[in-house]
C-alpha cells in the first residue's frame, strides 16, 4: 500500500501541492487527473523519490521511501517519465536490461536474462529487440520503456502521461496492457492522465487534483460524475453512459 | 565491425605509435636519451589517459557532449596561480620552491574552486548545468583577464617564467611529479571503481539512475570529485590542454557507437595516447620543437568543437 500523509511542496514559496494525504490500495489502477499545473506530476514525482517533498511523510508498505535504500526501493517502485528521450545509441533489448540494474547491479545473471526475454515478449517486441531506439516509432519507443518497467518487475508502477503523443490504437494497447498487468500479475499502477475517458474507461480509481489538492478520490464510478468535473474543470461536462461505460463529452 | 575490434585497432596504432616515439632516431648517448624518452611517454600517456578518463566520466555524470571541465575555467585557474606565485614572490621564489610545492599548491588552488563550482550544479532539484556553465565561463574570463593584468606589470624576464607554463609541454617532465602524479591517479582509480557500476546508468538520465536505484546525489558528487582531481594532476603536470578531452571522447563516441562505459572509456584513453603521443612525434621531430603540442591539440580540438556545434545545430 503507498500512503500519503499531508504531503506538502513549494517551488520558491509558490505552493504546488498542499495538504496531500492518499491511500493507493494494491492491485488496482489509480488516476491522477486534473487540469495544467494542478500537480499531478509532482506528486507522482514524490512518490517515486525523483524530487523531494517539503512536509508530510509518504510510505510503501509501511517503509518510508526516503529512509530505505535506493536500491531496495528500486525493486519495489518504478517510473516511466513523459519525456524519456534518451540519446543513447541502445537497443531495445539494452534498455529493457537496465531495468534489472537493481538486481544485477550490471552483471546479468541468466534469471535477468529470462526476465528481459518474459519482458520483451510481453511487450511484443521479440522482432525487433536488436532495433536502435532512435530508429523506432512512438509507439514502438513507448512499449520498449514499458517493457523495461516491467523487466525491473516492481509490484507498484507508475507512470506519468504515458498516453502522450500516441494515437489511438497504441493508446489503447497500453493501457490494455496496463489492465493485464494489474489483473494478470497483481500489480499496483499510478498513471497520470489527461484523457479524462481513458481515465474512466480503465481505471478503479480516480484521484482529482486541482490547484495542488486533492478535490475528490474515490472509486471511478464516484469521480466521473457532472458535478465533480465541473469543479475539476471549471466546464459543463455532459455524461453518457456507453455499454456500463461512462463516456464524457466535453467537445 | 564491432567496438571490441575498434578497440584492439586502436590500441595497435596506440602501440605503434609509441615505439615510433622511442626508437625513432635513437641516436647518440643511448644510455641517457631511452630513460629520458620512456619518461617523457610514461607521462604522456598518464596525463592523456587521465584526461579521457574524466572527461568521460564528466560527460556521462553531466549528461551533455560538449562540456568539459577544462571549459568551466579550471585552464584560467591554473595560469592565474602560476602568474600569481611569480607577481607576489618572484621567479627566484619559484625555484626556490621547488616543482613539487607549486604543484601540490596548483592541485589545491583547482580542486577548492571546482568544489565552489560544484555547489550550483546542486542547488535545487535539478542539474543546472547551464548555469554552472555560465559561472564558469565567468570565473574563467575572470581570471584570465586577471592573470593578462598581473603579466602586464611584472619584470619582462620573469614574463618569460610564466609564458613558459602558459601552453603545455612534455619536453622537460619533473621526474618526481612523475611519480607523485602516478600516486594520486592510481588511488583516484582505486577509489573510482567502487562506482564505475553506475556509469551505464548514470548516461540514460537523473530520473531514470534514481528509477534504477542509484543513490544518485552521493555518486554523482564522488564522480565529480574524481574528475577534478584527475584534471588538476594532468594539468599541473604538463600544462593546459583545452580541447584534447572534448576532442577524443567525442571521437571515442562516434567510433564505438555504444553506450557501455568500458568501451568508450578504454576508446577515449587510447584516442588521447595517440593524439598526444602522436602530436608530440610531430612536435619533437618535424617541427623540431618550433611550436609545442598544445598548440597543435587546440588547433584541431577548435576546429572539430566547431564542426560539434554546427552537427548538433542542426538538429534542432
Amino acid at each position: 500500500m503507498v500512503k500519503l500523509k499531508n504531503v506538502f511542496k513549494a517551488y520558491n514559496q509558490r505552493k504546488v501541492i498542499e495538504d496531500v494525504s492518499l491511500d493507493i490500495e494494491k492491485g488496482t489502477i489509480t488516476s491522477f487527473i486534473g487540469p495544467n499545473g494542478a500537480g499531478k506530476s509532482t506528486l507522482v514525482s514524490m512518490i517515486s523519490r525523483l524530487i523531494s517533498k517539503d512536509d508530510g511523510a509518504i510510505t510503501i508498505d509501511g517503509k518510508d521511501i526516503m529512509q530505505t535504500k535506493n536500491n531496495e526501493m528500486a525493486k519495489k517502485i518504478s517510473i516511466l517519465k513523459q519525456t524519456n528521450a534518451v540519446n543513447l545509441k541502445l537497443t531495445i533489448r539494452e534498455l529493457v536490461s537496465f531495468g534489472r540494474f537493481p538486481y544485477s547491479q550490471g552483471r546479468l545473471t541468466k534469471v535477468d536474462e529470462e526476465k528481459i526475454d518474459e519482458a520483451i515478449d510481453y511487450m511484443e517486441l521479440r522482432d525487433i529487440q536488436d532495433k536502435y531506439l532512435d530508429e523506432l516509432s512512438g509507439g514502438q519507443r513507448q512499449r520498449a520503456h514499458i517493457a523495461m518497467v516491467i523487466a525491473q518487475d516492481t509490484e507498484y508502477i507508475l507512470l506519468d502521461e504515458p498516453l502522450n503523443n500516441l494515437d489511438m490504437r497504441h493508446s489503447v494497447q497500453i493501457m490494455k496492457t496496463l489492465r493485464n498487468l494489474v489483473n494478470e500479475m497483481g500489480k499496483t499502477i499510478l498513471l497520470v492522465i489527461h484523457d479524462i475517458n481513458f481515465a474512466s474507461c480503465y481505471s478503479d480509481h480516480i484521484v482529482a487534483l486541482k490547484d495542488g489538492k486533492i478535490v475528490k478520490q474515490g472509486r471511478t464510478c464516484d469521480v466521473i460524475d457532472q458535478c465533480v468535473l465541473k469543479d475539476i474543470y471549471d466546464m459543463d461536462i455532459d455524461i453518457k453512459e456507453i455499454d456500463e461505460r461512462k463516456i464524457c463529452v466535453y467537445f | 565491425m564491432g567496438y571490441k575490434m575498434k578497440t584492439w585497432i586502436l590500441a595497435v596504432i596506440a602501440v605503434i605509435l609509441m615505439a615510433l616515439y622511442v626508437f625513432y632516431g635513437l641516436t647518440g648517448n643511448i644510455g641517457y636519451v631511452l630513460p629520458r624518452r620512456l619518461l617523457n611517454l610514461l607521462a604522456i600517456c598518464l596525463t592523456g589517459g587521465a584526461i579521457a578518463f574524466a572527461t568521460t566520466i564528466f560527460m556521462t555524470t553531466t549528461n551533455n557532449r560538449i562540456l568539459t571541465p577544462s571549459v568551466l575555467g579550471l585552464d584560467s585557474l591554473y595560469m592565474l596561480i602560476q602568474t600569481i606565485i611569480i607577481f607576489f614572490f618572484g621567479s627566484n621564489m619559484m625555484v626556490l620552491l621547488g616543482g613539487s610545492v607549486n604543484y601540490l599548491i596548483s592541485i589545491a588552488g583547482m580542486i577548492l574552486f571546482s568544489l565552489f563550482l560544484y555547489q550550483f550544479l546542486f542547488k535545487g532539484e535539478k542539474n543546472n548545468i547551464y548555469f554552472l556553465l555560465l559561472i564558469g565561463m565567468i570565473l574563467g574570463t575572470f581570471f584570465g583577464s586577471f592573470t593578462d593584468f598581473m603579466q602586464v606589470l611584472i619584470d619582462p624576464n620573469e614574463f618569460m617564467m610564466v609564458q613558459d607554463r602558459m601552453f603545455a609541454s612534455i619536453n622537460n617532465v619533473n621526474t618526481d611529479l612523475l611519480y607523485i602524479s602516478i600516486g594520486i591517479i592510481a588511488i583516484t582509480f582505486i577509489y573510482f571503481m567502487r562506482f564505475y557500476k553506475y556509469l551505464d546508468v548514470l548516461s540514460l538520465g537523473r530520473e531514470e539512475a534514481i528509477n534504477l536505484g542509484v543513490p544518485y546525489h552521493y555518486v554523482v558528487k564522488r564522480l565529480l570529485i574524481i574528475v577534478v582531481i584527475l584534471i588538476s594532476v594532468a594539468t599541473a603536470l604538463i600544462g593546459p590542454i583545452t580541447f584534447l578531452g572534448l576532442l577524443v571522447v567525442n571521437v571515442s563516441y562516434e567510433l564505438m557507437k555504444t553506450y557501455r562505459h568500458f568501451y568508450i572509456i578504454l576508446g577515449a584513453v587510447l584516442v588521447s595516447m595517440i593524439a598526444l603521443v602522436g602530436g608530440q612525434f610531430l612536435v619533437e621531430r618535424l617541427f623540431t620543437f618550433s611550436t609545442t603540442i598544445s598548440v597543435i591539440i587546440n588547433f584541431i580540438g577548435g576546429l572539430y568543437f566547431i564542426y560539434l556545434l554546427l552537427k548538433e545545430n542542426r538538429k534542432w
